[in-house]
């Protein structure tokens, strides 16, 4: 019995930590962001993922439509009025990053930008 | 394959400026058979005067700066055929009824242009936030193409659309427009942003410019003249040369030369110092043009 009992134990343990592992995949899998963009900026202007990673940034628009593109990336979409937007990456380079609007929004569409950090 | 011109292509003319020879320097059959319609000639590029804009700081003469290109403009001893603006004619605005008033006063200024025609093109700052509604009113058609001796116009719209881009419609009518051309055709486009990506981080580029230039390769003859950067940049897509224009209002720095684009500051001890405009002589029996730039001065004097 107590031989049983301690196998059961062990197994009831291994399956809280194997739960607890494929928890910690889970959270590990993606990271989500939210953004909210409203002439001329981003909320919040600063950000911060784990490298390897994958992203969704889940982007809305209080007003018009804006960009959000990340410097020296090809990662970039429209924000739409009335919808959330999704954008899917995975950080592969630690560092400092801006990401900006790219779609003219008007007089301070040049001022409407925010840092994106991927750290280890 | 791109690459930055040489420099060595560039020469240097005391008191003016300097002068590019863009194109090719051989001439075919097929445009020596063209030739008898081509003459000579020259057009003026002006650009971004951003009519409208307040800043003291960047340049106190806000009011006076495309006075005082006119009147450079009207003192050319050889005449230009046409000027062209090459967009951002107004600051941007919220208020409908400020860019009106904004389109109307810069159309009251460039009037005393003596040139016999005047040709227009929006920038962002003109046409995104309506897509382009107003300056219709003021100015007609966003795109369009007309022939000038010889050569082929074509002017792109890349700013009605707040993205910066093209769009598959206007793209539809280039690809309609280049098919009745031969490809020794003279072949000029004006637009404002730049159709290769010249740095994309500072909205520098037109989303789907690559589209147009692909539509272009074919024509042995193309150059293309922009504004947008408020600096002067000659860059080649292969045989295709870009010429971006200095602005009249606010000048820009280098790309990537400082880490956020913002305009560079009026320096006392040189003012205007990266504003000007740009004269074209078209030498088009031989497919080439030559790049005059002339800096603004305190009297409007060349």
């Amino acid at each position: 019995m107590k031989v049983g009992n301690k196998l059961l134990i062990s197994s009831g343990c291994l399956a809280v930590a194997l739960l607890a592992l494929i928890g910690q995949a889970s959270a590990a899998d993606s990271q989500i962001v939210k953004i909210s963009a409203k002439r001329f900026a981003f909320t919040p202007a600063e950000i911060t993922v784990k490298k390897g990673v994958p992203v969704t940034f889940e982007l809305t628009t209080q007003d018009r439509s804006h960009g959000f593109a990340i410097e020296g990336t090809k990662v970039r979409t429209t924000i739409e009025p009335g919808k959330t937007t999704e954008l899917k990456f995975t950080p592969t380079t630690s560092g400092s990053y801006n990401f900006y609007c790219d779609v003219f929004c008007g007089s301070g569409h040049d001022d409407m930008s925010g840092k994106l950090k991927v750290v280890d | 394959m791109t690459n930055e011109l040489d420099r060595r292509d560039f020469l240097k003319i005391a008191g003016v400026g300097v002068v590019y020879i863009s194109g090719l320097s051989t001439v075919s059959p097929a445009q020596a058979l063209q030739a008898h319609k081509a003459k000579d000639f020259c057009f003026v590029q002006l650009s971004d005067t951003h009519w409208g804009f307040e800043g003291a700081k960047i340049n106190p003469d806000f009011k006076g700066t495309l006075t005082k290109a006119i009147k450079e403009v009207n003192a050319l001893q050889v005449k230009p055929d046409f000027v062209v603006f090459t967009g951002d004619l107004t600051q941007t605005t919220d208020e409908t009824s400020v860019r009106k008033k904004r389109m109307q006063e810069f159309k009251e200024i460039v009037a005393e242009l003596s040139a016999p025609i005047v040709r227009y093109m929006p920038g962002e700052h003109d046409a995104a936030l309506d897509k382009g509604e107003t300056y219709k009113e003021f100015f007609g058609e966003t795109h369009y193409v007309f022939d000038h001796k010889g050569v082929h116009f074509i002017a792109i719209d890349n700013v009605s659309d707040p993205t910066g881009s093209i769009g598959e419609e206007q793209l539809e009518w280039l690809k309609g427009d280049l098919s009745k051309l031969s490809p020794e055709t003279n072949i000029v486009v004006f637009t404002h942003r730049p159709l290769f990506d010249l740095y994309p981080q500072w909205d520098w580029s037109t989303k789907d410019g690559a589209k147009a230039i692909d539509l272009l390769m074919p024509f042995k003859n193309v150059s293309v003249f922009y504004g947008h950067v408020h600096l002067e940049n000659h860059h080649m897509t292969e045989h295709i040369a870009h010429h971006s224009a200095k602005s009249l209002m606010l000048p820009m720095p280098e790309p990537g030369s400082v880490p956020k684009r913002q305009p560079i500051p009026w320096d006392t001890a040189q003012p205007y110092k990266g504003l000007g405009f740009r004269n074209v002589s078209a030498r088009t029996r031989r497919s080439m043009y030559d790049l005059a730039e002339y800096p603004i001065t305190e009297n409007g004097i060349i």
